[in-house]
């Protein structure tokens, strides 16, 4: 018997036991079902709020425009796992192509495909939106249980091994500088320490909503409808009657032709922060802020590859445990960008990808692989006032397209976060730097990259020529605890439709400045606990630690 | 660099809407929204791909004719697989693009490749996939992106031409 079939695989045993799960794909004529909530999407948000809802005794359906794959799926191969598991095969992009965007679009969502990553709210975040937005239920005492409870179900803790090389650098290198480092915090149990949780955890160490809350919500009764497309609400005055879906073939791209109408007292959106606002918008609800799709925020992230004398092998082991916070307090949290340092793990297809160029010299560096490192400076947006992000329009078709235009707040960050990697690369012992960008050349000392990439980055369309990069969408749905002001409430609930909430990270008014994922578990554990009491009389049910 | 020039406008521009629109049959798919149906690689598509598989992983390919050939057909199949594997709005641009790409004044005066595909030399293809690669019209540089990332993506996707870049693949006891 080989390994892979050693691992139990929580899913196809759910599936044996009977879990209500139903394949869009397989249904031969149109359907209609109903339940107390409909939850669109199955990632961060949703999961949380199904695993809640379901234990309190409510009836849920959950519904996902992906497949359901499980870790004997997940084959940690980039051709496979980039069509299967992410949104547009991992090539999503906004308007212009200046950002290429890694979103999950499979069962679990992002939790799916993330990379452990777990981070608390940084306080100034709430601190900001308790002044700029009204939100004052957000302080770091009113979400502490949250998260609290949130960590112990998903088993987010200190990850002792010590880093990989990939990592490793950026601690030495930042140490050299004096720049203080941190260690990242996991959502793992058991990890074997591969470094393939872009591609789906082939072991279930990864505590994604696809091995935790989404079974949790099954063996309670819930149902799980895939490939289906939540296509519009339909709405009747100011409530949402049903939700129309597009059911969608087994390769997820081709509609099959036939529909599914889902009916419920309350609906919630959490299919992530492109999609939520493109549902709402192609199902015309109304906007009495004027603010839905606006204000949506990556994290522009700029990526630096550097060349090492020895191996760095940056395809093995968990793939992020060390970050910098230390230029998001450099200054102001709304002056110049701040951004927060990490690392990517390195696999041949993204790579190749994300670096620029073609021919010979591309297929020098390529060949280099087992000794290039990679860093990543994600700008925190949002917080600068001339930081607006960008906006979810559709297009003919009604598909979601995101305007995110590049401003001079991200040519400042790019410039300074472009330097500041190669610095400390060099600092850790690189022989050559370049950064991920149309323009840039391989810089071989600090002192040449220093006056390059000043030089590269005042030529005209030096902004348009880099590679940003982003795994992290948020906002469309800001909440605001002012009247009138934001899309949603501090509750989550949608303004202007009596029955509609929003669970994912489209309801912050700014980005985050960490990686999202355990702020969209904690705030939404609190939202979901709020509306299940809101829908049963009774207080919610409380999710058990692991 | 002018990185808003939309399709619409481009259209309206100079020498390449006048390009397309003398090319008769192509405007078509330039001024229809998508339909919904899935990307044909057809043989001029085939075509074009095979011309620009050399030139993009220049120093690569295997030198013995054969085993060439056939790195080439298989990079060129995992291009028709990703794409098939894309939104449909996005295999029709990039039908469009190979629709664009076939059309011998298009060829010859947008991408400044003087002989059909099937005869150009690499230098030729390299040299018209750089000036794309810079052009002040966005979109020409989104078209060459898009090559770019297809052809890269198939052929580092790829586990048979994964032992030249040193990567030795996920682990066995699990593949």
């Amino acid at each position: 018997m080989s390994a892979r079939a050693a691992i139990p695989d929580p899913i196809q045993a759910g599936l044996a036991r009977g879990w209500k799960v139903i394949d869009g794909a397989t249904l031969a004529e149109d359907r209609t079902l109903a339940a107390d909530v409909v939850i669109v999407g199955s990632g961060a948000g949703s999961g949380v709020t199904a695993e809640i809802l379901a234990l309190s005794g409510l009836s849920v359906i959950v519904v996902e425009e992906g497949g359901l794959h499980s870790s004997r799926d997940f084959r940690m191969r980039e051709a496979e796992a980039y069509p299967a598991l992410y949104q547009e095969s991992a090539a999503r992009r906004t308007r212009d192509k200046g950002i290429t965007i890694l979103q999950g679009r499979t069962v679990g969502g992002s939790t799916t495909v993330n990379w452990t990553s777990s981070f608390r709210t940084p306080p100034e975040t709430l601190l900001f939106w308790q002044r700029r937005y009204g939100l004052a239920d957000y302080t770091d005492g009113g979400l502490d249980p949250w998260f609290a409870l949130m960590e112990a179900r998903l088993r987010i803790g200190a990850w002792e091994a010590a880093p990989n090389e990939n990592n490793d650098v950026l601690q030495r290198g930042a140490g050299k500088l004096g720049i203080p480092t941190g260690r990242i915090r996991r959502n793992v149990h058991g990890c074997w320490n591969l470094g393939y949780c872009g591609m789906g955890c082939p072991t279930n160490a990864k505590q994604s909503m696809l091995v935790t809350t989404i079974p949790a919500a099954l063996e309670h009764g819930a149902t799980l409808v895939t490939r289906a497309r939540g296509e519009r609400l339909l709405l009747r005055g100011d409530s949402v009657d049903a939700l129309d879906c597009t059911l969608l073939d087994a390769g997820g791209i081709k509609p099959t032709g036939h529909r599914l109408r889902l009916r419920a007292r309350h609906f919630v959106l959490a299919g992530g922060a492109i999609n939520t606002p493109a549902l709402l918008l192609r199902s015309k609800a109304p906007d009495p802020s004027a603010m839905l799709g606006k204000r949506t925020f990556l994290h522009p992230t700029l990526i630096s590859a550097a060349f090492f004398p020895e191996r760095v092998e940056g395809w093995a082991g968990a793939p992020q445990t060390v970050y910098s916070d230390h230029f998001l307090h450099t200054q102001a949290i709304d002056a110049a960008l701040g951004y927060k340092l990490e690392t990517p793990p390195l696999h041949p297809l993204l790579l190749a990808t994300t670096m620029a160029g073609f021919g010979r010299e591309h297929g020098a560096l390529m060949r280099r692989f087992p000794q290039l490192q990679g860093m990543l400076a994600l700008l925190r947006d949002g917080f600068h006032p001339a930081s607006q992000g960008g906006s979810v329009a559709l297009d003919g078709a009604g598909n979601a397209v995101l305007d995110y235009p590049l401003d001079a707040t991200m040519r400042d960050g790019a410039l300074r976060a472009l330097l500041t990697m190669a610095e400390i690369q060099f600092a850790a012992g690189a022989d050559a730097v370049r950064p991920a960008h149309e323009l840039a050349p391989r810089y071989a000392t600090w002192s040449a990259a220093r006056q390059g990439i000043k030089d590269l980055m005042q030529q005209d369309g030096a902004l348009h020529a880099v590679k940003f990069a982003s795994a992290h969408v948020m906002g469309g749905c800001m909440m605001s605890g002012v009247a009138g002001a934001g899309v949603t409430g501090q509750d989550g609930r949608y303004h202007g439709l009596n029955n509609l909430s929003v669970h994912d990270g489209s309801l912050f008014p700014t980005s985050i400045g960490a990686n999202p994922q355990l702020s969209i578990y904690a705030i939404v554990a609190r939202l979901a606990s709020g509306l299940a009491q809101a829908l049963t009389g009774r207080p919610a049910a409380r999710p058990q630690a692991a | 660099m002018h990185m808003e020039t939309s399709r619409r406008s481009l259209l309206k521009t100079g020498v390449l809407g006048a390009l397309v629109l003398a090319a008769g049959g192509g405007v078509y798919r330039f001024t229809h929204p998508p339909v919904p149906q899935g990307f044909v690689l057809d043989g001029a598509a085939r075509a074009v791909l095979v011309a620009v598989v050399p030139a993009l992983v220049d120093g690569m390919l295997p030198d013995e004719q054969g085993a060439r050939s056939r790195a080439i057909a298989a990079t060129v199949d995992g291009v028709n697989t990703a794409i098939l594997g894309l939104p449909l709005a996005l295999q029709k641009e990039v039908q469009d693009l190979f629709g664009l790409l076939a059309l011998a004044p298009a060829r010859r005066w947008l991408a400044g490749v003087p002989q059909d595909w099937n005869k150009a030399d690499a230098d030729e293809i390299g040299a018209w996939l750089q000036r794309w690669r810079r052009h002040r019209i966005g979109l020409l540089r989104d078209a060459y992106q898009a090559l770019r990332d297809l052809v890269l993506g198939s052929w580092y996707g790829n586990p048979a031409n994964w032992a030249a870049i040193g990567y030795p693949g996920p682990i066995a006891e699990l593949a």
